[in-house]
């Protein structure tokens, strides 16, 4: 698959191309974008399809639905208070988007969106943007006293403030990079991984007992992957939900 | 403090599966992260394309697809709400008829026993009435038993005294050659209620 002679090019699958013959090339519509819109079909399909009959006793898809409906709604409702019912929205797309991007990326071919820096720093500059939007719009200027924590030493200000306004503007990067670099670094296991099975699997009869190895490494990456895939959701959406506690409420 | 203390859990939690991977991915830098150019219009062109996507996934979201969903939701707990209510109220009707059922049962019993103590009352009272006419009768009949046995008594006392006067005139007839039958009478009575047999 990815390999090329000896060498393993396990990065060659976050490389970007158009899709869609014209369309693509046009509008620069690549992999990861066909991607994103087979993730809001999903989701919306789900949420739609799953909600059509809106029955008093929910089948499974409509129990599907109603449980993300209601993990995201009591994770946000949890960390925001009920000033966050109105952010419900905004971090439930958030938390499906990311998910279905994680897990959408695992099927064998797939592209995965959120292993692309631009994409998560996006999104999390989206957070950083709304949150502090949030706070300036319920604070007023009240909102910069945020960044030196009340009760603190008037003497330690020229530190404290400093570090805190640090601290602020490293949310986005941290939040942005965690994702991306779990993505990456799973998916890159995963193909490195499959690229041994096939190399092992080259050498002759031996080599079929020795692909056995890598292969149940990989049964496992797979398994392991999807837990990465649903914790980086939820890690994303629980720390957008605290940072909107932060703007909301100022600690 | 415990807030930031979950949080520096959550993000060591999160970074955990990149770490151990993360020598791998460097090992293979042979023309570097595609992630990585810049200079790539697909990149660029990429975040735009999110930032539509994402806004359509948002608007579907907010305007049509979670509203539904909540109006399921709230329609279930109304409902789940109406039938505990309805419950509630057929306990209470079920308390009510349970308590007047007692109540009438109690009422019963308390009237049964009322009136099994006035049947036994009347019944002693007819029973002493009975007893009581029983006795006098008895009684009666005693007195005129003794009445009889009086004047049999009386009877059979005259008829002795008859006897005695006989017999004595008689014996006064062949002793004395006859007899003043009035002075034998006499002395018959006399001599008989000297006895105590008058």
């Amino acid at each position: 698959m990815a390999a090329e002679g000896k060498a393993i090019d396990a990065l060659h699958q976050f490389q970007l191309a158009p899709v869609l013959g014209e369309f693509g090339e046009q509008y620069m519509f690549s992999q990861s974008a066909l991607f994103m819109v087979a993730a809001v079909v999903c989701i919306t399909a789900l949420m739609v399809l799953g909600m059509a009959r809106g029955a008093v006793v929910p089948g499974r898809l409509q129990s599907l639905a109603e449980a993300s409906y209601e993990f995201v709604h009591d994770l946000v409702v949890g960390q925001v208070g009920d000033e966050g019912k109105k952010f419900f929205p905004f971090v439930f797309c958030l938390f499906m988007f990311v998910l279905f991007g994680n897990l959408l990326g695992l099927i064998p071919y797939a592209f995965t969106f959120t292993s692309h820096i631009a994409v998560t720093f996006a999104l999390a500059a989206l957070v950083f943007v709304l949150v502090t939007i949030v706070g300036l719009v319920i604070h007023g200027t009240h909102f910069f006293s945020y960044f030196f924590p009340e009760g603190a030493p008037k003497l330690l200000a020229p530190l404290i403030i400093p570090i805190e306004i640090i601290s602020y503007l490293s949310r986005p990067v941290s939040l942005s990079v965690r994702l991306f670099a779990n993505m990456v670094a799973g998916h890159v296991m995963l193909i490195v991984f499959a690229t041994f099975v096939v190399m092992i699997g080259s050498a002759g009869v031996i080599g079929y007992f020795g692909a056995v190895l890598p292969l149940a490494i990989n049964v496992i990456l797979v398994g392991f992957e999807l837990l990465v895939a649903f914790l980086q959701a939820y890690v994303f959406a629980i720390l957008t939900s605290i940072y909107l506690h932060d703007a909301v409420h100022l600690h | 403090m415990s807030k930031s203390l979950r949080l520096a859990a959550l993000t060591a939690l999160a970074l955990l599966p990149a770490a151990g991977s993360f020598a791998a991915e460097h090992e293979e830098h042979a023309g570097g992260m595609p992630q990585l150019r810049f200079d790539d219009p697909y990149l660029v062109a990429q975040v735009f394309w999110l930032l539509a996507i994402f806004a359509l996934l948002y608007v579907l979201m907010a305007g049509f697809a979670l509203p539904r969903v909540a109006k399921v939701l709230e329609a279930r707990r109304s409902r789940i709400d109406g039938d505990l209510e309805a419950a509630r109220a057929a306990k209470d009707r079920a308390d009510a008829a349970m308590a007047d059922h007692r109540s009438a049962t109690a009422r019963a019993r308390a009237e049964a026993q009322a009136q099994v103590a006035t049947a036994v009352a009347r019944a002693q009272e007819e029973l002493a009435v009975k007893t009581e006419a029983m006795n006098a009768k008895l009684a009666q009949q005693i007195e005129a038993a003794e009445a009889q046995i009086a004047a049999a008594r009386g009877a059979a006392m005259g008829a002795l005294r008859q006897v005695s006067a006989d017999t004595a005139a008689a014996v006064v007839a062949r002793i004395a050659g006859g007899a003043d039958r009035g002075l034998v009478d006499a002395a018959v009575d006399r001599e008989l209620s000297a006895r105590g047999h008058a």
